[in-house]
């Protein structure tokens, strides 16, 4: 179950339109590191998972997630407002106005629609933790790519809280990934899966 | 530029829900830390004293706090997403 609340975790407050800043940034929306992808991964990981703290920190962090696709969506939403025909094909938008016109739609910078290949959910506490921290680190870099493409610090200042965010992140999965090695045989972490050979789980 | 009344408040939600946010990840990896419990406590204090103070003045936020008398003020724009909204 989940509550909205009427408004964005972060204020996004974008004045001037640039569509080809938004082609690149709703990658974050719908591309293979993006916000999209890291909710439902976690979202779809924490009902197997074995252990009380992962699954509530994949519920916390999952949730968090929807509230970034928000303002992502919110910052591509700004950055194609208002447009003129002139203004789309000038900067490219062209090819993506043809399907969505203005709406928002889940795909990559380079038009590959969102896809839930994306991400994995593999069933084995070690596996998907490591998947997780993989999966800020990615997102974190494509934040570190779109900064260096912008100067408009009204872009800037949303986009780098969801940096800075990613790095709680894979601090808090890294301290889950520790949790867990700790109540594994410390000889052999993969001796068993706690996630499936219940019988050996506590 | 000086903010406005309703600015200041969303601000101060905005503020006291990521510290709550920050909070609550933290304890998922750490649930038995009392200086992380104590500014939970805290945390959710201000927070719920911030979201009363912007929808008592302005808006609801959360669609079971609407006075629904004459008219469904949910409706109402501006979304968080739109220009001059409470982003």
């Amino acid at each position: 179950m989940w509550n909205y609340e009427k408004r964005l975790q972060y204020p996004v407050k974008i004045s001037q339109p640039n569509p080809q800043l938004a082609q690149v940034i709703i990658s974050q929306f719908g591309g293979p590191d993006g916000e999209l992808a890291a909710s439902m991964r976690y979202l779809s990981q924490r009902y197997t998972m074995p252990y009380a703290e992962c699954k509530a920190l994949l519920t916390d962090i999952g949730t968090e997630e929807l509230a970034h696709m928000e303002m992502i969506s919110a910052i591509v939403y700004q950055l194609t407002r208002n447009l003129s025909i002139e203004e789309i094909k000038e900067s490219g938008f062209d090819k993506y106005y043809v399907d969505h016109t203005t709406a928002l739609w889940p795909q990559a910078a380079g038009g590959i629609p969102f896809n839930a290949c994306e991400f994995q959910s593999k069933g084995d506490v070690i596996t998907d933790l490591f998947e997780d921290l993989a999966a800020e680190q990615k997102a974190r870099t494509t934040y570190d790519n779109i900064l260096r493409l912008i100067k408009d610090p009204e872009i800037c200042d949303p986009i780098r809280f969801l940096r800075q965010r990613e790095i709680v992140h894979f601090q808090r999965f890294g301290e889950a990934l520790r949790i867990v090695q700790e109540r594994l045989d410390s000889k052999n972490f993969y001796a068993f899966n706690p996630e499936f050979d219940q019988s050996k789980c506590k | 530029m000086s903010m406005s009344e309703k600015e200041t408040l969303m601000n101060q939600l905005n503020e006291a829900s990521f510290a709550l946010d920050e909070a609550v990840l933290f304890l998922d990896t750490h649930p038995c830390d009392e200086e992380a419990l104590c500014y939970y406590k805290k945390c959710a204090k201000m927070r719920k004293e911030a979201l009363k103070a912007y929808q008592e003045k302005f808006e609801p936020l959360q669609n079971d706090q609407v006075e629904a008398c004459e008219h469904w003020h949910w409706v109402h724009e501006p979304w968080p997403w739109e220009k001059g909204g409470n982003c």
